[in-house]
């Protein structure tokens, strides 16, 4: 394998081979595996890849996961707070024996139903494939993700975690995870989703799409822990009713290139985003974070911050696009990103962006990129407290705006414990 | 318990210490008052180990040892504290959290057991009461959003809950009322004992009326141009520091 035109060779004939297997949405599987060969892999010509080389990935012959990954190696991982309602997938296929859950009337968590008629209305619709190569790869090669569902004006208290384990299986392997969430009218529910992986090569191509109603309100929060030598991409496309409420908490810490796209259509009036990011590269981590607002309806309100975290040689990216159009009168939109360099290698591009159509609007949007400030390390220091230590309490402060908005607990501890081993 | 002999240092590469002796026995309180620029602060900073700052020639002794060779955290944890002139905001960092992390790695460094939440904040909040801070500010991040006398009085807070064996008070009465600077003056000398000595570095004599020193030593000039007792003070609130700096000027090579 060494370069774009084999992969996507690559991939054709995978489907070639696979397609009569996979389950359901034949004709979109063929126009996105269409889309693929049209598009192949992005390369660095394009403007929303600009700034992250996935040659690695290009260069990589991922096999498909033909055998079930072993449950029992990664069952620890599955254990803990989040675990009272759980739909686990080790490798990319549904792991019931690492799942659990005690669901009320009104609530599905189920491996996607690709057969089932209930999911045509979303599934494919909400993620588009065009100019998107990696979608457009997951449209083609489905298989297995999660189904939520949650019914009208049913609230349900307890967080939903969808768990993800990869293992290592020796040999580069590639999987399609895909998710349906569906908040019906006035639903209320909070899902966190968790990417896991000690070690081994791997590719996961996430897609996520996201349906809110008018009235519902989604919290989601994402925790990125792939395997340091593994790659991690993933598009989440989310479409908001009126009144509706979708808060975002992505945090990536793992993966050697991880790229997330976030994309919100704030379809009805009076529709409210919070989109929140925390990211954190170490070593010759690529991290790189696209999001898209999109206010379509008039008194829509967003709030994004992404807040970056980036030493050794790492190289984090922030592109945030609100696109107010001519109908979204009174929107109210703030954005920002926000940097933290630990080390002089250490790179963030940074591009913050606002196109207004309407006329009648507020927003404001604004990057900074800094270090550590040197006087109050010296405060900390005159205190007692070691230069690493001090170092980390910083770097703490620094993310605690975006982890102290997450509001399911566990998730809080947990990213206590596993973020900021870098600093030193 | 403080040796400086024969200091010299520049700040910024600007030659600011030209030369200072200082001897500082346990449990006396030194007094080093001088006119703007004379390198007051920049001897505080020297001994608190602050970057940018270099030591061109002569020693530092605490406690016997080469107070140069340590680090800044170091120095902190045998014993040494500098109260700052300009305490720095730190957000995100609660004020409470802060102080239990400074003093468990102070205890830690002397084979004490580490103090749990419930200890601490017993013990923070008997110290917040001497100092009158607001239970308020204690949960809030480091200085943020702290008014001038609030933030002195947070160092003397964070005096009395570490314990130095020697402080350094780096002009903690500028920028504070009368009645601030008494609180500060009370929370300075409820610390004064036999084992704990101080070095008062201040533009004025005021705060010397209520923390009484045991010397006075004025510095002009990057060097000490006069020492003596508490009542130098006095005579530098009725003259000036005119007349030293003149003898200063005349001195200097």
């Amino acid at each position: 394998m060494t370069g774009v035109l084999e992969i996507r060779d690559h991939f054709q004939s995978e489907f070639d081979r696979a397609a009569r297997k996979l389950p359901g949405f034949g004709a979109a599987r063929k126009a996105a595996m269409e889309r693929f060969a049209a598009l192949g892999l992005p390369t660095g010509a394009e403007e929303s890849w600009r700034f992250t080389d996935i040659t690695p990935i290009a260069e990589t012959a991922f096999k498909p996961v033909t055998r079930p990954g072993d449950p029992a190696r990664v069952a620890d991982l599955a254990r803990g707070p989040l675990q009272a309602c759980q739909i686990a997938f080790v490798d990319g296929q549904h792991a019931p024996r690492l799942s659990r859950m005690d669901l009320p009337a009104g609530v599905t968590v189920e491996p996607i139903p690709f057969r089932d008629a209930a999911i045509e209305q979303h599934l494919t619709k909400l993620a588009p494939v065009d100019g998107r190569a990696f979608t457009a790869l997951n449209t083609a090669f489905m298989r297995d993700g999660a189904y939520i569902r949650i019914g009208k004006g049913v609230r349900f208290d307890t967080p939903i975690h969808i768990l993800f384990l990869s293992t290592d299986r020796g040999a580069p392997y590639v999987t399609h995870p895909r998710v349906l969430i569906v908040a019906e009218e006035g639903a209320h529910v909070s899902i966190v989703e968790s990417f896991v992986g000690i070690s081994g090569v791997y590719l996961t191509n996430a897609v996520n799409e996201i349906a809110v109603a008018d009235g519902a309100t989604v919290e989601y929060t994402k925790v990125q822990r792939e395997s340091h030598q593994a790659y991690h991409v993933a598009a989440l496309q989310v479409r908001q009713g009126r009144q509706s409420v979708f808060k975002s908490h992505s945090i990536a810490l793992g993966a050697a290139i991880s790229r997330m796209d976030t994309g919100t259509e704030l379809a009805g009036e009076g529709a409210e985003v919070t989109l929140n990011g925390l990211f954190e590269g170490t070593g010759r981590q690529i991290v790189d974070n696209h999001t898209f607002i999109d206010h379509v309806s008039p008194h829509t309100t967003s709030r994004e911050l992404y807040k970056g975290i980036l030493g050794g040689q790492s190289h984090g990216v922030f592109d945030g696009r609100i696109m107010v159009r001519r109908t979204a009168q009174k929107t109210n939109a703030i954005q920002a990103s926000r940097n933290l360099l630990l080390s002089k290698e250490a790179i963030v591009n940074t591009k913050p962006q606002l196109e207004i159509l309407a006329n009648d609007v507020k927003c404001k949007h604004g990057a900074t990129i800094g270090q550590l400030d040197e006087d109050v390390l010296f405060y900390l220091r005159s205190r007692g407290i070691g230069l690493a230590d001090a170092r980390r309490l910083l770097v703490h402060a620094f993310a605690s705006e975006i982890l102290d908005q997450v509001s399911v607990e566990a998730v809080r501890a947990q990213l206590g414990g596993c973020l900021f081993m870098m600093v030193h | 318990m403080l040796e400086i002999r024969d200091l010299h240092a520049t700040a910024g590469g600007k030659p600011v210490l030209r030369g200072i002796h200082l001897t500082v026995k346990a449990g006396e309180v030194h007094a080093i008052m001088g006119p703007n620029a004379s390198g007051k602060s920049t001897l505080a900073h020297v001994l608190a180990g602050r970057d940018g700052f270099v030591v061109t020639k002569g020693e530092i002794l605490y406690k016997g040892r080469d107070l140069l060779a340590m680090s800044p955290e170091e120095r902190a944890r045998e014993g040494l504290f500098l109260a700052f002139q300009y305490p720095v905001e730190i957000p995100g960092v609660g004020n409470t959290y802060f102080l239990k992390n400074a003093l468990n790695a102070i205890r830690k460094h002397r084979g004490q057991p580490e103090l749990d939440a419930v200890e601490f904040l017993a013990l923070v909040r008997e110290k917040a009461r001497i100092v009158k801070i607001d239970e308020n500010l204690l949960n809030r991040p480091v200085n943020e959003g702290f008014s001038g006398g609030e933030k002195k009085r947070n160092e003397i807070l964070q005096m009395s809950v570490l314990q130095p064996t020697l402080a350094i008070l780096d002009e903690t009465d500028s920028g504070l009322d009368i009645d601030a600077l008494r609180v500060v003056a009370d929370g300075i000398n409820g610390l004064r004992g036999p084992d704990r000595s101080m070095i008062v570095v201040t533009h004025y004599q005021r705060l010397l009326t209520y923390v009484v020193p045991d010397r006075v030593h004025v510095l002009a000039g990057g060097r000490f141009v006069k020492s003596g007792g508490k009542e130098l003070a006095l005579e530098l609130e009725q003259k000036g520091y005119g007349w030293l700096e003149e003898k200063a000027g005349a001195a200097a090579p």
